[in-house]
């Protein structure tokens, strides 16, 4: 048993913890109050091999291990959840399941340009009528000769306005669920495809959201993402990973409340002393800090199944589900904390608290974790 | 072309500093070391110096085994090979001493350039990379702030900022030369650089490699002994001026005039 990180992953956490502090950090409240797509960050990011961490060199990505992905994002979001959430899509939603799922030629038309910021990528599961119950979805995919007509309208897909490149499910059999659906990779530039109602958000802000419309959008069949019908099948594993981005993003926030509450006790005096000084604060720092370090190992955890190879669906739900509530709750008390001053946008801690609560949401509610640790629970047992 | 660069691990600039009880160093333990930031401004140089001209960049440093790290950060950066000098002896060797050793090792690698940090942000001395270029017998330019190597390769046109202008130097390769901050901005390591530095091997010698004695370098021959180290003096708590606005600012600005001495 070892709880050190490998000196590989300390230098990629040293390394991305000094490219936040000096190409993030100074821009995060900015990007929250005003949001822009942080373009040129995301390129910086990209020059390191932030942007296709996981894929091998041989496909232009950086041909890092799961371990180093969480802890480079864990750095990213501590300093702005918006941006890496940009960034975490684009690895786990879109670059693995191409990479898992994909053809050769599709592996080496898409991933290169992924991984060097050179395109960005989105994920279309999410539908206006069909959020959790994702596998009802309702786009629909018919085969006319070489390409694939698809119709429909995705929700809530982040990255929507500048991505171009987008993994897409679509039912194209009339067999209910999940083994009706198949993903396809559609590219901005296919005839039929939009950018819908753009979404004004709590959080995340500098991150856009949006629908995608697709309207008669033409595929060519050579861009379907696997066999017809396994759609189902790449969307819960590719989400097994995405609660990997989402679990360290939530780690992110947490410690940053954490941090700035921690500093913010000790130098503000009340009745002749600094507020650390009291129980009711120091109670509230301690149970902060220990849930954020249990977010953690669970999160470092369920990366380090991932890394051995082994099922880890469990583990990554058990991640994300804990470490979103730990965040929700390490900002609700930061804020707490800092009294007035959490409250206003002068301090970062309310940001943290709006960002956090998108993590009990997306890729999967606190709910729908439940439902999945459980089931995995009861496996076998039946 | 080949391209030594010398760095130093240092205490990270934004980590607190504990000084030993007796005043003999500093406390080390959990402090975070890193390469000295000059240092990696010079590594900088190194490697666009590679992508113009071709060659090698070859990273050297005198100190424990930990300094690998600091090496590590310069091969991740995208240096092709580093070379440490690590030997109990040299504890307590002064920067004459240090620089005795690196145009030791130097002397045994291929150089056309020697590039230095202009001075390390622990002891701030700016002696190690002018008493190699002595040691070594070659020219050289410090604190340099613009960097332009002929097509050839065969010298430098460098700036230096000097007090109220700029001093314009020709220096022929092979030179030592020191770098200002402001020379360049330093890439940060690639995530796939850091992998390739981490399966490369660091070789290790000892001044008994080098054909040095201790006696000669180590700290019997330090020209200057370190007497003592002192944390700078606490920060004076600052004065609250009370009463009415106008009273306040009469208060500040005889306050200003009288004892601050900015005002007249």
């Amino acid at each position: 048993m070892d709880f050190q990180l490998a000196d590989e992953h300390r230098m990629v956490q040293a390394t991305v913890r000094e490219f936040a502090r000096q190409e993030i950090l100074p821009r995060a409240a900015a990007l929250d109050h005003t949001p822009v797509f942080p373009s040129e960050i995301i390129q910086k990011a990209a020059a390191l091999g932030l942007m296709g961490m996981v894929i091998p060199e041989a496909y232009g990505g950086a041909g890092m291990d799961p371990v180093s992905y969480v802890v480079a994002q864990e750095e990213l979001a501590r300093a702005s959840a918006g941006l890496q959430t940009i960034i975490t899509v684009n690895n786990s939603l879109v670059c693995d399941p191409i990479f898992h799922f994909g053809t050769e030629d599709q592996k080496r038309r898409y991933l290169p340009r992924l991984s060097s910021g050179a395109s960005l990528g989105c994920y279309c599961l999410t539908e206006p009528a069909y959020g959790s119950d994702a596998m009802s979805l309702r786009t629909d995919a018919r085969r006319e000769a070489d390409q694939w007509i698809l119709r429909g309208t995705k929700a809530f897909v982040t990255n929507a306005v500048e991505a171009d490149v987008c993994i897409v499910y679509a039912r194209t059999g009339p067999e209910p669920g999940a083994r009706g659906i198949s993903a396809f990779i559609v590219e901005k530039g296919f005839p039929g495809i939009s950018v819908g109602k753009v979404e004004k958000k709590l959080g995340i802000k500098c991150s856009s959201t949006a629908e995608i419309v697709l309207d008669g959008c033409r595929v060519p069949a050579s861009n379907l993402l696997g066999e017809p019908g396994s759609g189902g099948k790449i969307a819960l594993t590719t989400l097994d990973g995405g609660r990997l981005g989402i679990a360290a993003q939530a780690v992110g926030i947490a410690r940053a409340a954490l941090e700035e509450a921690t500093a913010y006790a000790a130098g503000r005096r009340q009745f002749g002393r600094s507020i650390g000084e009291f129980q009711a604060i120091q109670w509230m720092l301690a149970d902060m800090a220990t849930r954020t370090d249990a977010a953690r190992l669970l999160m470092l955890r369920a990366a380090y199944l991932r890394q051995q190879g082994t099922r880890y669906t469990r583990e990554a739900s058990m991640a994300k589900l804990f470490a979103s509530e730990t965040a929700m709750w390490v900002t609700h008390k930061a804020v707490q904390i800092f009294g007035g001053y959490g409250y206003i946008q002068d301090y970062p801690v309310e940001r943290y608290f709006r960002d956090a609560k998108i993590t009990e949401i997306y890729e999967g509610t606190s709910e729908i974790q439940r439902i999945v640790i459980a089931r995995n629970l009861l496996e076998g047992h039946a | 072309m080949n391209i030594i660069v010398c760095i130093k691990q240092v205490p990270d600039t934004e980590a607190p500093i504990r000084i030993k009880a007796d005043g003999s160093g500093i406390d080390d333990t959990g402090l975070t070391l890193v390469m000295n930031y000059y240092d990696e401004h010079a590594t900088e140089a190194g490697l666009r110096l590679r992508e113009q001209f071709g060659g090698t960049v070859t990273l050297v440093s005198v100190g424990a085994e930990r300094v690998k790290e600091a090496l590590r950060t310069g091969l991740a950066m995208g240096a092709d090979d580093a070379l440490l000098v690590s030997d109990p002896a040299l504890a307590g060797a002064d920067h004459l001493g240090i620089a005795r050793v690196l145009a030791a090792v130097i002397r045994t690698l291929p150089h056309d350039v020697v590039i230095c940090g202009k001075l390390s942000t622990d002891d701030n001395a700016a002696t190690v990379g002018a008493a190699l270029a002595e040691y070594l017998g070659l020219p050289q330019a410090t604190a340099i702030a613009h960097l332009d190597v002929d097509g050839g390769g065969a010298g430098a046109v460098v700036h230096r900022e000097v007090e109220g202008g700029v001093e314009v130097l020709a220096v022929p390769f092979p030179a030592v030369l020191t770098v200002e901050r402001s020379l360049n901005e330093p890439r940060y390591p690639s995530l796939p650089g850091i992998m390739k530095a981490r399966r490369k091997e660091i070789k290790t010698v000892t001044l008994e490699h080098l054909g040095l004695d201790a006696a000669d370098v180590g700290m019997a021959a330090a020209r200057a002994t370190l007497v003592r180290l002192s944390p700078p003096p606490a920060r004076k708590a600052g004065r609250i001026v009370e009463g009415d606005a106008a009273q306040a600012v009469s208060a500040i600005i005889s306050f200003l005039k009288d004892e601050a001495k900015v005002l007249s």
